[in-house]
């Protein structure tokens, strides 16, 4: 199972940088896997923004966002992996209406969730976003 | 991107460029632009409104003002700064929206940040969903219960509220009390089991700022000291912003 993981520009280039980004590696290598973590291209302080954030979400532009937001739903498929990881609350809710509205089929996830998952200790209430091949795991 | 021809009138300069250099820490670099194109080049913005961000500075340079103020395009660059990070002058162009946002009557900016930005000043909580401090407190609790009392090895688990001390104030997105409170639990559970001192307060919880957003400075101010206040009448060490 693979995953790939979102920089959130507000955590990394605009606020803690590169050293967030790599906490962030450690921390998602060692829930799903060091194997398992396939990046986006750029990525880091160099990553691109998903289009949600600025409020883009909530200005009434829906079509501008998305076709923003084309930008990254390409990257995340080029990655081939069916999760990607999403540990900002815009780049969550963008990511997730991506892969809704093109039908593209990868799962956003928030970074907890997989946490809790890997500890065996997710509930079953907390499985929102997970898709069929992790929804039942550890019950 | 350009689709059509723009006529700039001859010895025109601009005043909304000067004006916003003059509230930029080194002007932004704003007159520094060496026009090579990296910004647009990896801006997902590019294209739309018929923009990018060279045109963008481009044009506030020839002191095309009226098209720039009135450019729907400011609400639709995020402002995340890659254009910076890629800019070899490093030019301030996310400053430069920033500062056509609040250009922007409040009237005609877009409804949806707007009146969250307003609405969160209806309640101490910040919520820009409107949640109070009850609303807040109840379902935090009632989720809380429902652990306890259905989840093995979590008989104990606590949400505290307002617990003074604290070492972590955490806050959290209103989206998550409204719409999916299960989404809060996989965090309690995490805190609770490396043993960290943390608390919610009813006050000051909401992590969102649509203020930020509109750029209205004054208000975006007002949330971010009531939000503060809440973590220093705490006595709280460490604020934990979830978002």
């Amino acid at each position: 199972m693979k995953f790939t993981v979102q920089d959130p520009c507000q955590l990394v280039r605009k606020s803690l940088g590169d050293p967030i980004a790599e906490d962030l590696r450690f921390v998602v290598k060692s829930v799903v896997g060091e194997e398992n973590l396939i990046d986006m291209q750029p990525n880091r302080s160099n990553n691109y923004c998903c289009g949600g954030g600025g409020g883009f979400l909530q200005s009434g532009f829906p079509e501008a966002r998305r076709y923003y937001g084309r930008r990254k739903l390409d990257q995340i498929l080029e990655t081939g992996a069916p999760y990607c990881i999403t540990p900002c609350h815009n780049c969550h809710s963008q990511i997730h209406d991506l892969s809704e509205h093109y039908e593209a089929g990868y799962h956003s996830v928030h970074l907890w969730t997989l946490i809790c998952l890997s500890m065996g200790i997710l509930g079953e209430n907390e499985r929102e976003y997970l898709g069929p091949d992790l929804a039942e795991l550890g019950l | 991107m350009s689709s059509h021809v723009i006529d700039v009138e001859p010895g025109k300069t601009s005043s909304f460029k000067d004006k916003v250099m003059a509230l930029l820490p080194d002007g932004g670099n704003l007159n520094l632009c060496l026009t090579c194109g990296l910004c647009s080049s990896g801006c997902p913005a590019t294209g739309l409104e018929d923009m990018d961000p060279r045109k963008f500075l481009r044009m506030a340079a020839l002191g095309l003002d009226d098209e720039i103020l009135n450019s729907p395009w400011a609400w639709m660059c995020t402002m995340c700064q890659r254009c910076i990070h890629a800019c070899p002058m490093k030019i301030d162009i996310p400053g430069l929206i920033a500062n056509v946002r609040k250009n922007w009557p409040v009237e005609n900016q877009p409804k949806g940040i707007r009146s969250s930005c307003e609405l969160a000043l209806k309640n101490d909580t910040c919520s820009a969903m409107g949640a109070t401090e009850e609303d807040w407190q109840f379902v935090v609790e009632d989720v809380a219960e429902e652990v306890r009392e259905t989840q093995e090895g979590f008989e104990d688990l606590q949400a505290p509220m307002d617990k003074e001390g604290a070492r972590f104030f955490l806050n959290q997105n209103s989206r998550e009390p409204v719409t999916e409170p299960d989404e809060m639990v996989p965090l309690w559970k995490i805190l609770h089991l490396v043993g960290a001192d943390w608390t919610y307060g009813t006050k000051g919880w909401a992590a969102e700022n649509y203020c930020l957003f509109c750029q209205d400075f004054e208000k975006w101010e007002k949330i971010v000291r009531i939000k503060a206040k809440a973590v220093d009448d705490l006595g709280c060490k460490v604020w934990l912003n979830t978002e």
